[in-house]
């Protein structure tokens, strides 16, 4: 099987390939025949792979290629890691990848073939980048995905690049992610530094030889990477106007799998985060945070894709939040089941954004159920999996963080209870704006209104199931002894860290009572969203108090815009116009007129009269000696 | 003086040379051009060839020496070493290159010019592959003096103050550079050029101060370093595209090159003294021509302070006397070369259909030229070093270095990293991407020469990027030697 994993990222790449250099030859069948089909291929190869791995005396398997940079001490190989976590990871970025790429082939058909071509060659290059970020043996190889990733996004938000704001909107993804991953390479280099490794299995076992500051610094730095990709405080502000990308590409990349890559990575080297309790602490303060602070703008955003953004953010928050508490395996699950059900969330507003004629608002929407009976279940479905409804795939993960939380600090707890009732109720609010009450959109609009074809209906429902379905994997103790599949399939890479050392010691009874307790205020929360919104006739103004800055975002961009933006271009221009042009230019111009000058003036000297020769001739004879007194003192 | 030519560096010397010449001397335009384009391709095929012979056995082919100056000890010493192959690579790459791209340019006294960039050629080898003192020098001024010609003869509206600045500047760093030689060159016990007898030579450390600051300021001014660098963008901008490439992507390696071959060697003491205080500068320097670049509104400024901003990168990576980061140097010397000519191209093709190089006048060539953009896009990506493209080797190992030397250092010279994923992208959104505006409605893409080139630059990139050990092993030999010199201090 060994022999085989190159298959999987090779796979993408090669559809990349022929898509990207035949976008002028092929035909808009043969483009979604390579593009999908690359991606099924690829999910075969992984599922086979998880049959292997998934084998009881499976151990973890590096794979070499070849040197990368093996030279002045440097060994870097280009190799990949095949264990339990990096094959979970396969399986969601292919599997969904796969979907997504399915339902891509329908929802982008109005592009031209050379463009459709262009969207699949983006698609698959991200699914290599993504693959490669996952199998890497090192954190080198990490970061050649990590940034290959960066780049799709980059290349798939301003995928229509007519449009200026869709390029601001890359191009702020982009910076915002070079932030993080300059925070990335400088952990890269302590490392070698420290250890003189980066391959995984080389340097966790060395992890404790180094004093407890090297590894909170390195943890740190590593965090800041995360920081950027995954959207967190203070470097989430370019997820939501990624939105600008085709929705399908939202879905993949800005929910699914990219914007997890911070979640793996702190989950693949847990062993250097249980190290540092300090990092541990900021990583869960600053999830919390997110969390808390996206919901909040959650609840006004009237943009179908933004609620969904914010949304995404807030939930990567309550991931940091988990693996901040030490319970890592209680991250990757909620990676998987918000994998699925925001995907499925995505690709539903996909559904509605193609009936609606790209109209987004959600004001203007409105009983949209009778007219989309499968986008509406399968979307519902997916609500109800976000909102932490059992037996939906949400409520397991969500609870098994929630809990975690509270035996590490009953703060975070509050936190993230606080999160998850904002989340339950800004998503019905969406739902019920969407697909309840009247029609608020124009005539025109209704009489057009259609279900999607198959070819995006099928994904929706295959997600859907798996929303229902996946969080079975992870039942908690106090329903099952042994219920917890995804733990033990998890535990030979990944610590239990808070399972083994809790802070607080929760009953079964307790934990069940606060179980039902947030379910009651959740199930609260959905019927305050259903009181307010299910007929609302007339769209909601958000033109005061609290709820305008939440519909202003907090004012965050703004403020970036006025503390880091506008200075940098005053300081660039004044370095440019000043500095550059009028102090060192000026000098050295200074000087080059000077010299001209004094040549002008010394010209004035060769006058041909011999008397001023002589008169000069005597003065430097003068000084000749003056200077030569001098000199024997 | 010259007795046999079965050897590399004298074929490297000579081809261009005779090219030159034979291209001065034709009456057409086309036969200059193709005289000169001939005599570069057989150059780029001995140089390929020096790579495949290069084991023991073909070692006597790789170096030469011959009698030259006797009265004054100056023998003409070429050599070929692992250092030297890369670059004089580097210049049999571009020199085809650029006169393959610029065909269509229409220059006045064709054959002049055609013969003076030939020169230039046969000078920057020279500089590249000298193991005595004074032919170094000889040729630093070969492949000066032809520029100063082509960019002030041939070049834009506001050349003459552009390149009597550029000749002003470099000429003053010749200058020191010729004082430092002299006095070395005096100070050997047998009065000899030969590197050898300067490796030699026993300094004192005061001695070593200043001749060090007569040869850092020679190369700092050709590379250019912040603050010496206010030349370089009139002169790019000035120039000719044709010598703006040759004069970014080669000719500014000349003075890192000089750093490792000359100057790291010969003043050991000197260079612990003041590597720090340098390297401060230089990562200042980097980051303000970032800054500086994300204020221009001019392609070819843009891609000049960029280009400031990644050779300050290199030049620090040298002065921190590491092995790691200056073999990331030496191959990012090559990289960079690469890059910075693609980005040349896509520039001059731009200017060549619009008469524009104000970005905010340009906009929407991405739907016009989806080939170009695509080119130009992968360049850009390169120059910005990311992952799998040949940059990021180069300053992953450069950076790496630079952290071993002092993190806090390698995290401000970081800024660059995001600062230039700011202006690169600024330049490729308001160039190439948006509506299209008047100048660029009726701009076509590139043809069929253009898109050759642009491959092959396309697969260097790649495979340099991907799977640059073999030039590891290249180098690892010139740059221990050099650092043994540090080993006993």
């Amino acid at each position: 099987m060994n022999k085989f994993v190159f298959l999987i990222p090779i796979l993408p790449l090669i559809g990349f390939l022929i898509n990207g250099l035949g976008r002028n030859f092929l035909s808009r069948s043969a483009v979604v025949i390579i593009g999908c089909g690359a991606l099924i291929a690829s999910f075969a190869t992984s599922i086979l792979l998880f049959r292997e791995v998934s084998s009881p005396d499976f151990t973890t398997q590096v794979i070499t290629y070849f040197d990368f940079i093996k030279t002045a001490g440097l060994d870097i190989r280009f190799a990949f890691q095949v264990d339990q976590l990096s094959v979970l990871f396969l399986l969601i970025i292919t599997g969904i990848g796969a979907l997504i790429h399915i339902y891509s082939a329908a929802y982008m058909h109005e592009e031209s073939v050379p463009n459709y071509a262009r969207y699949f060659a983006y698609l698959n290059l991200f699914v290599f980048s993504m693959l490669l970020l996952v199998l890497g043996a090192n954190f080198v190889v990490m970061f050649i995905g990590w940034e290959g990733v960066g780049l799709c996004s980059y290349l798939l938000i301003g995928y229509w690049f007519k449009n200026k704001d869709y390029n601001n909107a890359a191009k702020k993804a982009f910076v915002m992610n070079r932030i993080g991953d300059l925070g990335f390479l400088l952990a890269i280099f302590w490392m070698l530094s420290q250890y003189g490794t980066i391959s995984y299995l080389e340097l966790f076992p060395k992890i404790s030889t180094a004093p407890a500051t090297v590894i909170t610094g390195i943890t740190m730095l590593l965090f800041v990477g995360a920081m950027g990709k995954s959207a967190q405080i203070p470097l989430y502000t370019w997820l939501p106007d990624a939105m600008a990308g085709p929705t399908p590409v939202s879905a993949l990349i800005h929910a699914a799998t990219m914007v997890t890559a911070g979640i793996y990575m702190i989950a693949r080297s847990n062993v250097m985060y249980s190290l540092a309790p300090h990092t541990q602490d900021v990583v869960a303060i600053i999830g919390a945070a997110t969390g808390l602070l996206a919901a909040t703008i959650a609840l006004k955003q009237n943009d179908i894709k933004k609620v969904l953004a914010y949304s995404t953010v807030s939930q990567l928050g309550l991931m940091f939040m988990a693996l901040g508490v030490g319970a890592y395996t209680a991250g990757v699950f909620h990676v998987m089941t918000h994998a699925f059900f925001k995907a499925l969330l995505f690709l539903g507003a996909g559904s509605v954004i193609h009936a609606m004629h790209h109209q987004q608002d959600i004001m203007k929407m409105g009983g949209l159920k009778k007219y989309l009976p499968i986008t509406h279940i399968t979307f519902l479905i997916g609500c109800l999996a976000i909102a932490g409804i059992p037996p939906f795939a949400g409520f397991f993960s969500k609870d098994e963080i929630l809990t975690a939380a509270l035996e590490k600090n009953p703060i975070f707890y509050v936190l993230g209870v606080a999160t998850s009732l904002m989340t339950a109720f800004y998503m019905f609010r969406l739902y019920f704006l969407t697909f309840s009450g009247k029609f608020r959109g124009t005539e025109e609009q209704k009489y057009h209104l259609h279900e999607s074809p198959a070819a995006m209906t099928w994904p929706l429902t295959i997600l859907a199931g798996f929303s229902i379905l996946a969080g079975l994997i992870g039942i908690p103790k106090v329903f099952m002894e042994d219920g917890h599949l995804l733990a033990n399939f998890l535990s030979p890479v990944v610590s239990s860290q808070s399972m083994e050392h809790p802070v607080v010691h929760l009953s079964h009874s307790l934990e069940l009572g606060l179980m039902g307790a947030v379910l009651a205020l959740i199930l609260l929360m959905i019927f305050m969203a259903f009181k307010k919104y299910a007929s609302l006739e007339t769209a909601e103004t958000s033109e005061a108090g609290i709820a305008k800055v939440l519909a202003n975002k907090w004012y965050v961009d703004e403020l970036y815009d006025a503390i880091i933006v506008k200075p940098l271009n005053k300081f660039s221009s004044f370095l440019s116009r000043i500095i550059d042009n009028k102090i060192i230019d000026g000098f050295v111009n200074g000087v080059g007129n000077a010299v001209l000058y004094s040549a002008r003036q010394l010209r004035l000297l060769q006058s041909g009269q011999v008397g001023s020769y002589v008169l000069i001739m005597v003065i430097c004879i003068i000084i000749f000696f003056i200077f030569q007194l001098f000199w024997k003192l | 003086m010259f007795s046999a030519f079965d050897n590399f560096p004298a074929l490297l010397i000579w081809l261009p040379l005779l090219g030159g010449i034979l291209s001065f001397f034709m009456k057409q335009e086309g036969s200059a051009r193709l005289t000169a384009l001939i005599s570069s391709i057989l150059s780029l095929g001995v140089v390929v060839a020096s790579f495949v012979l290069s084991d023991e056995k073909y070692m006597m082919l790789n170096q030469v020496s011959y009698v030259w100056l006797p009265g004054l000890r100056s023998s003409f010493g070429l050599v070929l070493d692992g250092l030297t192959k890369i670059v004089c690579l580097l210049t049999a790459v571009i020199f085809p290159i650029v006169l393959l791209v610029t065909k269509k340019d229409q220059y006045k006294n064709s054959n002049s010019f055609y013969g003076l960039l030939m020169l230039t050629q046969c000078g920057l080898m020279g500089v590249f592959m000298a193991t005595d003192a004074l032919v170094f020098y000889f040729f630093w001024e070969l492949a000066l003096i032809p520029v100063y010609f082509l960019s002030s003869i041939w070049g834009g509206e506001k050349r003459i103050k552009a390149t009597f600045k550029f000749f002003i500047y470099t000429f003053i760093g010749s200058l020191f550079l010729l004082i430092g030689i002299l006095y070395m060159y005096l100070a050997t016990p047998d009065t000899s050029f030969g590197l050898v007898s300067f490796y030699n030579l026993q300094l004192s450390s005061v001695e070593q101060h200043w001749l060090f600051f007569l040869f850092f300021i020679a190369f700092a001014i050709k590379m250019p370093i912040f603050p010496l660098h206010t030349w370089q963008p009139e002169a790019y901008e000035q120039a000719p595209t044709t010598v703006t490439m040759i004069m970014s992507g080669v000719m500014v390696k000349m003075g890192l090159f000089g750093l490792i071959r000359w100057l790291l060697p010969l003043f050991p003491l000197a260079v612990k003294d003041f590597n720090t205080g340098i390297i401060i500068v230089i990562v200042i320097g980097m980051v303000y021509a970032s800054l500086v670049a994300i204020y221009q509104d001019n392609l070819k400024k843009l891609i000049a302070y960029s280009s400031i901003a990644h050779i300050g990168l290199m030049a620090a990576g040298v002065f921190t006397l590491k092995d790691v980061a200056m073999q990331g140097a030496v191959l990012q010397m090559f990289n960079h070369g690469i890059n910075i000519v693609a980005l040349w191209i896509a520039a001059e093709l731009i200017e060549r259909q619009t008469g524009i190089t104000k970005i905010s006048d340009l906009g929407g060539i991405a739907q016009k030229a989806p080939l170009l953009s695509i080119f130009f896009v992968v360049a850009a990506m390169a120059n910005i070093a990311l992952p799998l493209t040949n940059a990021f080797v180069g300053e992953f190992m450069i950076f790496n270095g630079l952290y071993q030397f002092n993190p806090w250092i390698a995290a401000i010279a970081g800024l660059s990293i995001i600062l230039s994923a700011v202006y690169t992208l600024n330049m490729i959104k308001n160039v190439f991407y948006g509506e299209t505006v008047a100048a660029t409605t009726g701009f076509c893409d590139i043809g069929k020469s253009h898109v050759f080139v642009f491959c092959a630059i396309t697969i260097l990139i790649f495979v340099a990027g991907i799977y640059p050990t073999p030039v590891f092993k290249m180098i690892h030999e010139t740059t221990g030697i050099v650092l043994n010199r540090y080993s006993a201090l």
